[in-house]
């Protein structure tokens, strides 16, 4: 058993083993995510949502709901269609997923938990969100189906837009903070409720948010699959495994920008109430519970959205990404550079 | 310091290997309860019951491209952006203007942009 210790011991293997344990919460997640998102649309449409999957003795009828659906894709054929490119058409589900789960590596998770503790933090982020387009652009351009390359078009356009903006607001986080750290940037915040990004950085914070929703694709932006003008967009000619794939990593996806706002705009793992409250009480310590619930509070935030607001018409997502929140960027970040300069507000004193 | 970034790479692995080991079991186990496997019309593309009457690779309208050249722009903007709010407090008033001109010769170029119509999507 000795030589099997040793070998646990190793930091790789440590960190290999903490990669595992992050990648599976995340898709377990992802998994009750999708329960969590048809169960409030239900009751928000005074439905029951799922109810016959799995009770445990009477108690949470359809708990396991996503593990049945899992089940039905994986028995699926996938269908390749005859006239798709076949390498691509397989390799766009792996490019979809692969940022969408390698993207937590960055993400502080609790005061000594963050896999990959690097000073480009950020930059990573922006580099692995960008990936993602890649792989809704090739699946559309694979399949070799008008609708999946209508759908495809459309995501790079709007993608590309709503990126920029996101782009812009970050450029406010880090003239806040002064790092590209993550973790700086939640050490930053410290101080309680009101010394968080969103209260300074609150118009970027909003333009975050709404680019957050645009960047997933979800409603009230998710033209880019807009059942009912282009079938699925550009999944459409997906199937079975490889389109759970695409399922998986849209959600990851929208958990990653949870955690993402959380961590630039709303402390991270830090307490509201860090500061106003005597620092050994129990709900002003730091930790992953406090994530954990920022996190949950945005997934309800999405689906609060999907069920509330129709879907946007094409022009009017592009007119509100360009006209809108770029200017609105850009407005604020020449606002946040004067009064850094001039030391007004909870900015590092300016040189 | 290089050492940090080697999760990253363990982490890109062990992702590309969820995906791989996904995609290859569930396209084993669905072969298998597969009826009819190389059905010719289960496999031609999605049309509204139609035969494709042409491909589907085809012209497509140029404003996507001027996004695109837009959004080069714009992401380079944000690249220069960056490092300059990393030390901002390090650069003092000559930094701020600097940004300032640069950032002016930006909205410049937007609002012409904008005038021209190169935005709209009607």
């Amino acid at each position: 058993m000795q030589p099997i210790f040793d070998l646990l011991a190793l930091p790789v293997v440590q960190t290999t083993i903490w990669i595992l344990v992050v990648t599976v919460s995340v898709i377990l997640a992802v998994a009750f995510s999708v329960l969590f998102e048809r169960k409030i649309i239900g009751w928000m449409q005074l439905r029951k949502g799922p109810n016959r999957v799995g009770s445990i003795f009477g108690f949470w009828p359809g708990v396991f709901q996503a593990f049945a659906d899992v089940l039905k894709l994986l028995i699926k054929e996938v269908v390749v269609p005859a006239q798709a490119n076949k390498v691509m058409f397989a390799l766009a589900p792996i490019i979809a997923l692969v940022p969408a789960l390698a993207t937590w590596a960055v993400v502080p998770l609790s005061p000594d938990l963050v896999i990959a503790n690097i000073d480009a933090g950020l930059l990573y982020v922006l580099a692995l969100t960008s990936t993602g387009i890649y792989g809704v652009i090739i699946a559309g351009w694979a399949a070799n189906s008008k609708y999946a390359m209508l759908g495809a078009m459309r995501s790079a356009a709007q993608m590309v837009a709503y990126e920029i903006a996101m782009g812009f607001a970050l450029v406010g986080v880090v003239m806040a903070s002064g790092s590209l750290n993550l973790g700086a940037i939640v050490q930053q915040q410290a101080g309680g409720m009101l010394t968080w990004n969103i209260i300074w950085l609150f118009p970027l914070a909003l333009v975050y948010i709404i680019s957050g929703v645009a960047e997933t694709n979800r409603l009230p932006f998710d033209v880019a699959e807009g059942e009912s003008e282009i079938v699925a967009g550009f999944h459409v000619e997906y199937s079975g495994i490889a389109f759970a794939l695409f399922f998986l990593a849209e959600y990851a996806n929208m958990l990653l920008i949870s955690a993402l706002t959380a961590v630039f705009f709303f402390g991270g793992w830090l307490s509201p109430f860090d500061g106003y409250l005597p620092a050994d009480n129990w709900l002003a310590r730091p930790g992953f519970p406090w994530l954990g619930i920022k996190i949950s509070a945005f997934m309800f935030f999405y689906f609060w959205l999907r069920a509330t607001y129709p879907r946007y018409r094409y022009d009017q997502i592009m007119r509100l990404g360009w006209k809108v929140l770029i200017p609105i960027t850009l407005v604020w970040i020449a606002v946040e550079g004067v009064m850094a300069h001039f030391g007004v507000g909870p900015w590092r004193a300016a040189g | 310091m290089l050492s940090n970034y080697l999760p990253i790479l363990i982490y890109l692995a062990v992702a590309t290997g969820v995906g791989v080991a996904l995609l290859v079991i569930g396209a084993l186990i669905g072969r298998y309860f597969t009826r009819y496997p190389d059905d010719v019309e289960k496999r031609s593309a999605y049309e509204c019951g139609f035969e494709a009457f042409e491909d589907s690779r085809r012209r497509f309208d140029v404003r996507y491209y001027l996004v695109a050249i837009l959004f080069i722009v714009f992401d380079l903007e944000i690249a220069f952006l960056f490092p300059w709010a990393v030390a901002l407090d390090a650069i003092g008033s000559a930094g701020l203007v600097a940004m300032g001109i640069f950032l002016a010769i930006l909205v410049v170029g937007f609002a012409y942009e904008w005038k021209k119509g190169a935005l709209e999507w009607d």
